[in-house]
C-alpha cells in the first residue's frame, strides 16, 4: 500500500488535536463529511486510518462511509505525499498541446510514476484534469504555483526552484 | 468615493496569474507612487478580460488602451509616458487587424468588437472583491426590483419568455425548471449553483466566479424568491481555490450589506448561501451526483425521474443551474425578456460564452450571440491557427461531445445545429486541433478520461468503455484488426442505450463523431498501419538525418533496444528492425537530428 517514505509524515499529537478542534463545530453533521476531510487532509497531509476513524466518530457516521468517500474522490489520499506536489494538466486543451510528453519526462527525471512520490520524499507527481488556465497550455502546477506554456526544456528550471539547497 | 483621473485595470484571471501579472501590477503601483500619482490614478485588479494568450494584459481607462505581454520592466514607460504625459506606448500595444494594422483602443480589436457581453458583462471590468463596483454597474438592482415590484410567478414568466436555456450542458429551458420546482410540494426548497466545471478545456465558469461573483449570488437570490427557497449552495470544484476565496468574500460582503440573510431589502424574504467544495470527481458535475456530494456522500448518480425539481437535495425540490446560466439572469430582469429573446436564433436565445483553447492563436474567453458562425468565432475572433498549420477540427462538449470538421465551419452555432452535426453545445469549451492531431488518438484520450472518471456504479459505463478503450489502444499502437470499427460502433450503441447517467450515455460520442468525419484515419491505422497525422508513435519510423547528426552518441546510449549504432563524430543510424519506437533518442538529441516518417 504505502509508496515512498512514510516516516517523515507520521501523524503527530498536535495533528490529532487540531483535527479534534476542526470537528467540534460539525459534531454529528454527516453532511459536512467532505468539507471536514478537506480540512483534515490540509492539516495532516493525508488521511490515514486513525484520522478517518476520528472523523467518523466525530460526525457520527460509520467508518465504512468515510472510507467510501475518501476512496471515491481523487483529491483525497491515504498515503503521505511529497514535500512538493507537482501536477501535470491532462485536460483536453493541454493534451492537444503535448502535456503527455511533460508527464513522461517528469516521470523519468524524478523516477516516479504518476500518483507516486519520489524516493527522497521531495516530489509527488500527479495528473490533474484542467486547472482553468487552458488558454496557456500545457500547464504544470507545483504546490500553489501555476506554470503556463511549459515545454520539456523548461522543466528542469522549474524543478530547480523547489529543490532543497 | 474618491475620484480618479485614470484607472489601470490589471487582469488577474487564471491565465494572467500564471503569466506573472502580479509582478507587473506591483511594478505599476511602485512607479505610480514614485511619481506621486497615487491620488489620480487607481490600479484595479479585475477578473479575466478574455484574451489569455496576450497575458499579462492591462487596460488603461478612460482611453480603453490595451497593453499586452507586459514585463515588470515595461511599467516605468507606461507610467511616465501614458499615465503622466498622455502619450500612448505603441510598442506595448496589440497590433490589431481591425484597425488596419494600426494600434487603437481595445474596442477596435476584432477580439472585442465582435463580442456581445451579457454573462461576462462585468468580468474583467470591475474589481471582483468590491461589491460597490458591482452595485455601480446595476448590481443587485434586479434583486431589488424582483422583491419590490414582482410576484414570484412574474419572475418565472419573465425567465420563461426570455427563452434562456441552461448553459451547463443539456440546454433545458431555465424558466420551466424554475416553474416545476416552484410548483413541487415540499419544504425547504433549495437553489444549487453547479460550479463544478468538469469539461477540461472550459474555463468560463471559473472566470465568472472569480471575476464577478456577485452576479451569481444575486441570481441565486432571485431564483430563491421565484421558487420559494430560503437556502442556496454553490458547489465549486476544488481545483479553483481562488474562485472559492472570492465567493466567500462576496457572500460575507453581501450579508454585511443586507443583500443576503434575513429580510433582504427590508422585505420578508430570507435567503442565504453556503459554499461546498468538491474533491476531484468529474461525475459530480452531473446533477444527481452533485447533490449526493453536497450531502457528504460518494458522488454517484441515480436514475431520473424523480428529477431534482421534485426530489433534490435531501429529498426536497431543488433547482440546479450552471454558473453562466445564473450570470445571465439579472440582465434579463433589468432589460426585459424581449430584449434577451431578440438576441440569438429561433430556438437558442441570448449569447453564449466560448472558451477557445488548443491550436488557436487567440486563446481565451469570448461571448457571442447564439447563431454566430463557427468560422467567425475561430478565425475572426480567435485569429486562426498558429504556425501556418491547417485547421482540422473543433471539439465541442468535452468528453460528452464530438468534433466538427472544416467543411461545417459556416454552421451558425446553437444547440440545434451542434446536435445535428453529432456533437453538443456542452459548457462551451472549444478545443481547436490542427493537422498534427490524430483524431483516433483524441478519441482515445476522451475514453481514457471517461474510464478514469466513471464512478463504476453501472456496468455499461465501467466495463463497456474499457473495452472500447482497449480497441482504440490496439488501433493506435498498430495492432488494429479488421472489424474493429464495427465493434466500436456496436459497443457505442449499447452503452448509449443502457448507461445509468449522462456520463456513460454520452461517453461513446467522441468515438461516434470521429468515426463519422474521420473514418479514413481509423482505416489508415488499421489496414495500412499508418497514422496520417504522424502522431501515433508506434506507427512511425524513426530515422536519423545524417546532415544534422553530430555523432555525439547520446541517442545510442539512450536507446533501450541497442538499435542505434555509429562511429564517434560520424552520423549514426537506427536499425528499424530493432527499434521499439519509444522516442527516447528523439527527446535526448540536442541537434534535432532524429525525425519520424
Ligand atoms: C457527466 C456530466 C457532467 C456534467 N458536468 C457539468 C458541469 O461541470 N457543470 C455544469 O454546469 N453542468 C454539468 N452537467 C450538467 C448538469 O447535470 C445539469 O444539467 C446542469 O448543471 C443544469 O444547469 P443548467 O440548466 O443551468 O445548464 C453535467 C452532466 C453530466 C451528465
Ligand atoms: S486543459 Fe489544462 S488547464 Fe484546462
Amino acid at each position: 500500500m504505502s509508496n515512498g517514505c512514510a516516516c517523515q509524515s507520521q501523524v503527530t499529537r498536535e495533528h490529532m488535536d487540531e483535527v479534534d478542534r476542526l470537528i467540534a463545530p460539525c459534531r454529528g453533521q454527516s453532511g459536512n463529511l467532505i468539507q471536514v476531510l478537506h480540512k483534515a487532509q490540509n492539516i495532516v497531509g493525508y488521511l490515514p486510518r486513525e484520522v478517518q476513524l476520528k472523523v467518523a466518530e466525530g460526525l457520527d457516521v460509520p467508518l465504512a462511509r468515510v472510507y467510501g468517500v475518501v476512496s471515491f474522490y481523487s483529491l483525497f489520499t491515504t498515503v503521505p505525499r511529497g514535500r512538493h506536489k507537482i501536477s501535470v494538466c491532462a485536460g483536453t486543451a493541454c493534451y492537444v498541446r503535448g502535456s503527455s510528453q511533460l508527464l513522461d519526462r517528469l516521470s523519468e527525471d524524478l523516477q516516479v510514476r504518476p500518483g507516486g512520490t519520489s524516493q527522497d520524499g521531495e516530489f509527488s507527481l500527479d495528473v490533474v484534469r484542467c486547472v482553468g488556465a487552458c488558454g496557456l497550455g500545457p500547464v504544470v502546477t507545483v504546490d500553489d504555483d501555476v506554470y503556463a506554456r511549459v515545454h520539456t526544456e523548461k522543466l528542469s528550471d522549474i524543478l530547480a526552484l523547489y529543490t532543497k539547497e | 468615493m474618491e475620484m480618479y483621473r485614470s484607472h489601470v485595470l490589471v487582469c488577474a484571471g487564471a491565465g494572467c496569474i500564471s503569466s506573472s501579472c502580479k509582478a507587473v501590477q506591483s511594478a505599476l503601483q511602485d512607479n505610480i507612487d514614485k511619481l506621486g500619482l497615487g491620488g489620480e490614478i487607481k490600479v484595479v485588479e479585475t477578473g479575466c478580460m478574455g484574451p489569455c494568450d496576450l497575458g499579462p494584459v492591462i487596460m488603461v481607462f478612460p482611453d480603453g488602451v490595451l497593453y499586452r505581454r507586459l514585463k515588470p520592466e515595461d511599467a516605468a514607460e507606461i507610467v511616465s509616458q501614458h499615465l503622466l504625459k498622455g502619450k500612448v506606448v505603441t510598442r506595448l500595444m496589440h497590433q490589431t487587424e481591425g484597425a488596419g494594422g494600426q494600434p487603437g483602443g481595445h474596442e477596435k480589436m476584432d477580439f472585442f468588437s465582435r463580442q456581445t457581453r451579457i454573462a461576462l458583462r462585468n468580468t474583467g471590468v470591475i474589481n471582483p472583491e468590491s461589491v460597490e463596483e458591482y452595485i455601480a454597474r446595476d448590481g443587485y438592482r434586479a434583486l431589488g426590483r424582483v422583491l419590490s415590484k414582482m410576484t414570484p410567478e412574474q419572475v418565472v414568466d419573465t425567465i420563461k419568455e426570455s427563452g434562456l436555456r441552461g448553459r451547463g450542458g443539456a440546454g433545458f429551458p431555465t424558466g420551466l425548471k424554475w416553474e416545476f420546482t416552484a410548483r413541487s410540494a415540499g419544504y425547504p426548497k433549495y437553489v444549487v449553483c453547479n460550479a463544478d466545471e468538469g469539461d477540461p478545456g472550459a474555463f468560463m465558469d471559473r472566470s465568472i466566479l472569480e471575476g464577478d461573483p456577485h452576479s451569481v449570488l444575486e441570481a441565486m437570490a432571485i431564483c430563491g424568491y421565484a421558487i420559494g427557497s430560503p437556502m442556496g449552495y454553490i458547489y465549486v470544484r476544488a481545483e479553483y481555490p481562488l474562485a472559492v476565496e472570492r465567493l466567500s468574500k462576496a457572500i460575507d460582503k453581501a450579508r454585511e450589506y443586507g443583500l443576503l440573510g434575513e429580510n433582504i431589502f427590508g422585505t420578508a424574504f430570507n435567503f442565504d448561501i453556503e459554499i461546498r467544495v468538491g474533491a476531484g470527481a468529474f461525475v459530480c458535475g452531473e446533477e444527481t451526483a452533485l447533490l449526493a456530494s453536497i450531502e457528504g456522500r460518494r458522488g454517484e448518480p441515480r436514475p431520473k425521474p424523480p428529477f431534482p425539481a421534485q426530489e433534490g437535495l435531501w429529498g426536497k425540490p431543488t433547482v440546479i443551474n450552471n454558473v453562466e446560466t445564473l450570470a445571465s439572469i439579472a440582465p434579463i430582469i433589468i432589460n426585459g425578456a424581449q430584449w434577451f429573446a431578440a438576441i440569438g436564433t429561433e430556438k437558442s436565445k441570448g449569447t453564449k460564452v466560448f472558451a477557445l483553447a488548443g491550436k488557436i492563436n487567440n486563446t481565451g474567453l469570448v461571448e457571442v450571440p447564439m447563431g454566430t458562425p463557427l468560422r467567425e468565432i475561430i478565425f475572426d475572433i480567435g485569429g486562426g491557427i498558429p504556425g501556418g498549420k491547417k485547421f482540422k477540427a473543433v471539439q465541442t462538449g468535452g468528453p460528452s461531445g464530438g468534433c466538427i470538421p472544416a467543411k461545417h465551419l459556416d454552421t451558425p452555432v446553437d444547440y440545434e445545429s451542434l446536435t445535428s452535426l453529432g456533437t453538443i453545445m456542452g459548457s462551451g469549451g472549444m478545443i481547436i486541433v490542427d493537422e498534427d492531431t490524430c483524431m483516433v488518438d483524441l478519441a482515445k484520450f476522451f475514453l481514457e478520461f471517461v474510464q478514469e472518471e466513471s464512478c463504476g456504479k453501472c456496468a455499461p459505463c465501467r466495463i463497456g468503455t474499457k473495452r472500447m478503450l482497449e480497441i482504440l489502444q490496439r488501433i493506435t499502437s498498430g495492432k488494429g484488426r479488421e472489424g474493429d470499427i464495427e465493434l466500436l460502433e456496436e459497443l457505442s450503441g449499447g452503452i448509449k442505450n443502457s448507461a445509468l447517467c449522462g456520463l456513460g450515455q454520452t461517453a461513446p460520442n467522441p468515438v461516434i463523431s470521429t468515426l463519422r468525419y474521420f473514418r479514413d484515419e481509423y482505416e489508415a491505422h488499421i489496414s495500412e498501419r499508418r497514422c496520417p497525422a504522424g502522431a501515433c508513435q508506434a506507427l512511425l519510423t524513426f530515422y536519423i538525418d545524417a546532415k544534422q547528426c553530430q555523432g555525439c552518441g547520446v541517442c545510442a546510449r539512450a536507446c533501450p533496444a541497442q538499435a542505434i549504432s555509429g562511429e564517434k563524430k560520424k552520423p549514426h543510424i537506427i536499425d528499424t528492425g530493432k527499434c521499439v519506437k519509444c522516442g527516447a533518442c528523439k527527446t535526448k538529441c540536442k541537434f534535432n537530428a532524429v525525425s519520424t516518417l
